[in-house]
């Protein structure tokens, strides 16, 4: 499912945050979007999923204008991710990967068998089916991250919009998704991440834009993105892009005055 | 209950039902239960009587407003996502207590029955106004509790007024015991005003069992779970407008029933605020059914009315959950 974005402008309050942006995700993709704090990543991820509404500008699904969509076939579409880890009351892991059922299931239904394959599947893939019982209120940052992710998984959606997904992950979980969100991008799934590790983002995904103050900067293969001269100026940062065993790896040397 | 039912071992469907029966218990050991224990004290005519204008009406109002209150109760916190929050927090109960009390005030309640009810549901109404208005079309549960603060505030302020200007000692009593709360005394023909809208109250908070559900991730991923939560907003305001107006305007204010039925009972639907629902319904109506009887036992020796004894549990209760919620924040 191709994402669009054409002329995006957002306000948050009086404050423009997203200043004219064109963006597009492709399916069979994964697209990291990288940038500095406040660069406007995470609202460009929420305009995507139709959570904040643009004061100028489209953003299309298949082709379809966003407002166009019904909330439950939007919602069977696309998952979104959100960078704040919510979780209230002591649900079990389980149930709250469940939750990613709720736009398949019609009003009273109780959990189908094609629902319980994607939940039991999803516990896998983000490595918790030993947690499932366990209730979330009661687990590590990172073991809730996965949960959530894995909520966003049993949705099944064509698409899978993930904000800062590896944020207090460890080194394994980290690899582990990608290699899931990858797997995903090449089944025809549309990915799409907001990220601040760069090495990930070489490694992984098949285009990187880079915002700047709510505008993009570069969109591309990593190799035409993180260049010395777009992360000097984006990030203010010495950055090496080098490969160590085949494996890109983004290394900051320093932060420039 | 709470730590018995963690290791129940029934699916959370079946513990509802189970619930269920344990309502329809209550409901029929307030049918035979009477100030004279169990059973009626009379014969024919009179014991017809008896049953049909007395026992049966208080068990069926204590059925519905408890039922009311849990359910309500359970529907606030589950949108608000705060253990703490409970029906009155909308604003209705106290809307519907100044009406009753401007009935009384004004002398309507004595020219014609029907004008406490009736005063109570017109106050719950204007309030629930006032509370959508002031809390826009919008905003978030801050908003919603904000508005509701605000318009519970003026209707306590227009009580103590009323009761302040009263001339009449006898008024001023009977604003006082109503606003205790209490299923005595009420006619089968108050029941059938207020049980309608209830019922549909009712209807309307158990619809929100999915939004329930999703809000447990956060206002973000529930609308991208297809949640609309104006919509759910809406619902709400009206479903807890119309239940528990329509109890208060009838019983005066129980308090308690709202916060402490679905605390209890969390554990028993997995913390899964969407099932809280129906078990907060018939927990709430069951709960209100046997502190009923339990009055009517006792009333030989005192004649405590049932505002009275929820929040004399209530009370002790609170102060439980802070403690709870204090060690919890120490971990």
């Amino acid at each position: 499912m191709r994402i669009e974005a054409h002329g995006l402008h957002v306000h948050l309050g009086r404050r423009e945050v997203l200043r004219g942006l064109d963006f597009v995700a492709h399916a069979g993709e994964m697209t990291a979007v990288i940038g500095p704090n406040g660069a406007g990543k995470t609202t460009l991820l929420k305009a995507l999923a139709g959570l904040v509404t643009p004061s100028a500008g489209t953003v299309s699904l298949q082709g379809c204008a966003l407002a166009g969509w019904l909330p439950r076939a939007r919602a069977r579409a696309l998952a979104y991710l959100p960078q704040e880890r919510i979780t209230h009351w002591a649900l079990s892991a389980r149930a709250v990967v469940a939750l990613g059922r709720l736009p398949h299931q019609p009003m009273g239904a109780s959990e189908s068998s094609a629902d319980g394959r994607a939940i039991d599947a999803a516990l896998a893939a983000m490595d918790i089916s030993h947690l499932a019982a366990r209730p979330v209120s009661e687990m590590s940052g990172g073991e809730r991250t996965r949960v959530l992710i894995a909520r966003a998984l049993a949705q099944e959606p064509a698409a899978l919009l993930a904000d800062e997904p590896v944020a207090g992950l460890d080194p394994a979980h980290q690899l582990g998704l990608f290699g899931h969100l990858t797997a995903l991008a090449l089944a025809g799934r549309t990915v799409v991440v907001a990220l601040h590790d760069l090495s990930l983002a070489a490694r992984f995904c098949h285009r990187i834009v880079l915002m700047q103050a709510g505008r993009g900067v570069a969109t591309g293969a990593a190799e035409e993105v993180l260049t010395r001269e777009h992360l000097a100026a984006v990030y203010g940062i010495a950055a090496h892009h080098t490969r160590i065993g085949g494996i890109p790896v983004v290394l900051v040397a320093d932060v420039l005055p | 209950m709470k730590d018995i039912s963690g290791h129940l071992g029934l699916a959370p469907s079946y513990r509802i039902a189970l619930l269920a029966a344990v309502a329809a218990l209550a409901f029929i050991l307030s049918l035979l239960v009477g100030p004279s224990g169990i059973g009626i004290e009379a014969t024919g005519e009179a014991r017809t009587l008896i049953f049909n204008e007395i026992r049966l009406p208080r068990a069926l109002l204590g059925a519905l407003v408890g039922g009311t209150l849990g359910l309500a109760g359970a529907a606030l916190q589950g949108y608000l996502r705060n253990p703490l929050a409970e029906p009155s927090l909308v604003g209705v109960s106290g809307g519907a207590a100044l009406g009753a009390v401007l009935a009384i005030q004004l002398g309507l309640s004595h020219l014609l029955a029907l004008a406490l009810p009736i005063g109570g549901l017109a106050g719950a109404a204007v309030a629930m106004l006032a509370v959508v208005a002031l809390a826009g079309a919008h905003g978030g549960p801050v908003t919603l509790i904000l508005a509701g603060l605000a318009v519970s505030s003026i209707a306590t302020a227009l009580i103590s007024l009323a009761l302040n200007l009263s001339q009449n000692p006898f008024a001023s009593v009977e604003m006082v015991f109503w606003m205790m709360g209490s299923l005595a005394d009420r006619s089968l023909l108050q029941l059938w005003i207020s049980a309608p809208l209830m019922l549909l109250g009712c209807g309307l908070l158990l619809t929100l069992a999915r939004a329930l559900d999703a809000l447990t991730l956060g206002e973000d991923a529930a609308t991208s779970l297809g949640i609309d939560l104006n919509r759910t907003r809406l619902v709400v305001i009206a479903g807890t407008a119309l239940s528990v107006g329509a109890a208060t305007a009838v019983t005066g204010i129980i308090g308690f029933v709202g916060l402490i039925v679905p605390h209890m009972l969390r554990r028993l639907v997995q913390h899964r605020p969407g099932l809280l629902l129906p078990a907060s319904l018939f927990g709430g109506a069951s709960v209100l059914l046997i502190a009923d009887v339990a009055l009517r036992l006792v009333q030989p020796w005192v004649d405590l009315r049932i505002g009275v004894l929820t929040a004399l549990i209530g009370a002790p209760f609170f102060v439980w959950l802070v403690l709870k919620t204090r060690a919890e924040m120490a971990l």
